[in-house]
């Protein structure tokens, strides 16, 4: 990244658009909208706004598929899962919904997960207000340059004490967070296969051997693959919770890693500024994880 | 908590002078209790059948303390107007005189109803009817459901047509058979009329352990009330309304009430907005065999629906009747290692079949996320800190239960901790530290609620968890393995010296689970990097196998159902099992073996 200034308030506004989408729709649902429908209304709001490519396209999830309930116990085809794609699955009132999205615009990406429920969900409340913790302690521990693999870990035994599972791990490679490249800057539409854009496929693909060559990995799970010290670049990082698989919740961002320090690249973000609401952020330094 | 005495008997308690009120052509003796509290709630009781408002006069004097107490004969009862024509006993007419006796002794405020048998029917049917049930500032009720709501309830059963909605309704028919007796023209009036009427004291005395004196007027109101049931049961039963109540409504449910099923409730929420309900270990005729307890839940319901303070007892009745229809609603389930793991699991599988929850771990913030989370499912549960070796820790904590939750009705003892390492690697301090917490955890969690559930008569069950490891020597893990033997053992004796006193025991043996029980293990005679090594490397093991919790909870929940001796969980705990009894030749030779550790 040769300009990163610039550079990181592309990302940035990227990312807030993609939040901007997901807050907009999750406001307009209604009962009886299947997951395809949002997810369809989401794609096309994005396009709308001059969305060129995608890490991923939109996927909807609701009800106690934000759990993933039965995705984890077996390789899904090796580490690709069809359960992902959006079904015919409808909102009813009170249930848990996630939207997830990856738009690229101009070469920029952004990869974001937004939580919420049609009306009250006492779990879904809990949950969100818990992955605070997750956010402080990954954050943390990459500050202190500890080994991703180890990060994850931590959010493993995290979720062990909370009472949660860690739903991520039904996510291809059971990855934590993922990298997320600059591609060339252009404003022509290009391909995606089966949901997920071409470009960044091949960059993640690219990182994937040139990581291998370096000894890093860019796909950032508990696994040994992961056990080296935070590579710098943008990682979308997304803890993704699932409770006695009848309700999940997750956020998704972008975390900037430089050679010495992390940060999150943007506190405004829906999951912050709600938690800002409860007076649960910014956290005291003594309750920090 | 008040005391619960069964059986005892007590010196007769004088019924005040009636007084008669005219409605109509009936004439209603209605009886009102001395009180200093004159501006106080008025609280009328309506007694059943074959009753008359005598049933009430050991409970009276104890609310008179407190509120206004008012009770009458129904008509066909005691010294009230006994109609010959069976349509005078339409509930359409007993409602219209319950209107009247209200108006009659509180005209200006509204009265707190409390109905038992027969009164509870035409309870029902008073909150259900404007504009009395405008009149009517709450209802408790026991041992009488709305005929209409049970005309539903019967409907439903019968349309559903399931194995288990046909027997609920089978056994509900065989409580009921008297009902259908009273039909037959002239068989009960005769028995009544042939000294059924003398032998009712000692009747109830043998069959409800109630002791109760002859009523000059039990030979009418045992001949009349039947008209109750004639004028009413084929009508409502059959065609029955929809009825539905704002009233706030305490239901007191006797454990042992020979004239009803506990599902005959299931649907009640439907019914009622406003609903809390109390288990309470008795028969038929609560307020003879636990005045002093109906005082007091009515007291305690009277002064909530006046002061809107809700008490910690009645927050619980209120969840028990959200609870209702799950499968375990109304139960108190203790479980111990509830922080983590199986006890976790086990903890949230029981709240989600509606039980009522304590969560007891060593590490107190462990055992409260539990309950919280419970509670996120809808149940109601209480986390407690208690090192379950520790003989006071426990002591404590089973009188806490008692005191305040009362006897639990399933105890789990879960808590444990892992070991491995040869016998002559562990020294006697590891010894003393594994048999503290599996193997006197499970002594004290047995001991001490099995003595509770005696000493109520309640019908407990109390699960074991051991291991399979308890059917597998090996040179791996002999301490953690003794011990779970040794509580298998326990549970066996337990088992044959409870059986017969209607409490069951069970022992649940989990195979290679993926709980945190491994980062927990100690691993004796080894160096801290050693144990790492070792400890990641079951881990693996373990993951691999993948064995959940939700397995273990699952098989307690089952064990408790069935009242099964044993519970096996993985094909592993069922292989050595089986091993071990085919061929105990080749199960020792595989102990020699080391599997990798």
């Amino acid at each position: 990244m040769a300009d990163q200034a610039l550079d990181l308030s592309a990302f940035r506004d990227v990312q807030r658009l993609a939040y901007q989408c997901a807050e907009t729709i999750a406001a307009e649902l209604k009962p009886g909208m299947t997951e395809r429908e949002v997810a369809a209304q989401m794609k096309d709001w994005l396009l709308a706004r001059g969305v060129n490519d995608w890490f991923h396209q939109p996927f909807a999830w609701f009800g106690e598929r934000t759990a993933f309930r039965g995705f984890v116990g077996f390789r899904h085809l090796g580490g690709f899962n069809p359960a992902f794609y959006p079904t015919w699955k409808r909102l009813e009132p009170g249930m848990a919904f996630i939207l997830d999205v990856a738009p690229s615009l101009n070469g920029i990406s952004a990869d974001i997960g937004y939580s919420g429920a049609l009306g009250g969900n006492a779990i879904v409340d809990r949950i969100m207000d818990d992955l605070l913790d997750y956010r402080e302690l990954i954050l943390g521990m990459v500050r202190e340059r500890r080994h991703l693999s180890e990060v994850s870990q931590a959010v493993d035994r995290l979720c062990a004490r909370q009472g949660y599972e860690p739903r991520h791990k039904a996510y291809p490679f059971e990855v934590l967070a993922h990298r997320v490249e600059m591609l060339k800057p252009d404003e022509k539409a290009h391909t995606s296969v089966m949901h997920f854009g071409l470009r960044n496929l091949t960059a993640l693909g690219r990182d994937m051997l040139r990581g291998k060559r370096e000894g890093w990995s860019p796909l950032w799970s508990s696994n040994a693959a992961s056990d080296h010290p935070p590579t710098p670049g943008l990682w979308a990082v997304e803890p993704h919770l699932g409770f006695r698989g009848i309700t999940g919740a997750k956020f998704e961002e972008l975390l900037l890693v430089t050679k010495d320090g992390a940060r999150w690249l943007d506190d405004d973000v829906p999951h912050v500024r709600r938690w800002m609401e409860r007076g649960l952020w910014p956290v005291k330094k003594s309750q920090a994880a | 908590m008040a005391k619960r005495k069964t059986g005892t008997s007590r010196a007769e308690a004088p019924m005040p002078q009636p007084r008669t009120l005219r409605r109509g052509d009936v004439e209603l003796a209605v009886y009102e209790w001395p009180t200093t509290a004159e501006s106080a709630p008025v609280v009328l009781l309506v007694h059943g059948y074959p009753d008359s408002a005598s049933v009430w006069r050991h409970v009276a004097p104890l609310l008179a303390g407190h509120c206004r107490v008012v009770a009458y004969d129904v008509r066909g009862a005691g010294h009230s107007t006994h109609p010959n024509h069976t349509a005078a006993y339409a509930l359409e007419e007993l409602v219209a005189d319950m209107a009247a006796v209200v108006d009659d002794i509180s005209p200006d405020a509204k009265v707190h109803l409390v109905a038992h048998d027969w009164g509870s029917i035409q309870g029902w049917e008073a909150v259900t009817t404007q504009p009395l049930a405008a009149r009517i500032a709450s209802y408790t009720c026991f041992s009488g459901p709305s005929l209409d709501h049970a005309g539903y309830w019967i409907a439903q059963r019968l349309r559903h047509a399931s194995p288990a909605a046909l027997s609920q309704l089978g056994r509900q028919l065989a409580h009921s058979w008297y009902v259908g007796a009273f039909h037959f023209p002239g068989v009960f009036p005769t028995m009544w009329k042939a000294g059924l009427d003398h032998a009712w004291p000692q009747l109830l005395a043998k069959l409800e352990r109630v002791q109760t004196e002859a009523s000059e007027t039990q030979r009418a109101d045992g001949v009349d009330g039947i008209k109750l049931y004639r004028a009413n049961f084929r009508q409502r039963l059959s065609s029955p309304s929809e009825r539905y109540t704002n009233v706030p409504v305490q239901l007191l449910w006797p454990r042992h009430d020979h004239f009803m099923v506990p599902e005959i409730w299931d649907d009640l929420p439907r019914w009622v907005s406003r609903l809390w309900r109390r288990d309470v270990d008795a028969g038929h005729w609560l307020q003879l065999s636990h005045p002093q307890l109906v005082a007091d839940y009515v007291t305690e319901f009277v002064h909530f629906i006046e002061t809107g303070k809700e008490s910690a007892g009645l927050k619980r009745a209120g969840h028990r009747a959200a609870a209702m229809g799950k499968p375990d609603a109304g139960k108190l389930v203790v479980i111990t290692g509830a922080g983590s793991g199986i006890g976790r699991e086990t903890a949230l599988l029981y709240a989600e079949r509606g039980a009522e929850v304590v969560a007891v771990d060593v590490d107190e913030a462990a055992a409260q996320r539990t309950a919280e989370l419970a509670e996120l499912l809808g149940g109601m549960a209480w986390a407690r800190a208690a090192d379950v070796g520790s003989t006071k820790d426990m002591e404590t904590l089973a009188t806490w239960v008692r005191k305040e939750l009362g006897t639990p009705d399933i105890v789990v003892n879960n808590a444990g901790i892992g070991m491995a390492g040869s016998v002559l690697d562990t020294s006697v301090a590891d010894w003393e530290k594994i048999l503290h917490v599996n193997l006197w955890g499970v002594i004290h969690g047995s001991r001490l609620f099995a003595q509770q559930m005696v000493a109520s008569k309640n019908h407990g069950h109390i699960v074991n968890v051991s291991s399979g490891l308890a059917f597998f020597p090996s040179p791996m893990t002999p301490a953690y393995a003794t011990t779970k033997a040794a509580v298998r053992m326990l549970t066996e004796c337990l088992r044959a010296e409870l059986g017969g006193k209607g409490i069951g025991v069970s022992a649940v043996y989990p195979g290679v689970v993926n709980t945190g029980i491994v980062s927990r293990t100690r691993f004796v005679g080894t160096t801290d990097v050693e144990q790492q090594r070792r400890q990641s490397k079951v881990q693996r093991l373990y993951e691999r196998r993948n064995l959940k919790p939700e397995a273990v909870a699952a098989a307690i929940v089952d064990a408790v159902e069935h009242d099964r001796p044993e519970v096996l969980v993985g094909v592993e705990t069922v292989g050595i099992r089986t091993l071990s009894r085919l061929s105990p030749a080749l199960w020792r030779r595989l102990a020699r073996s080391n599997i990798g550790m």
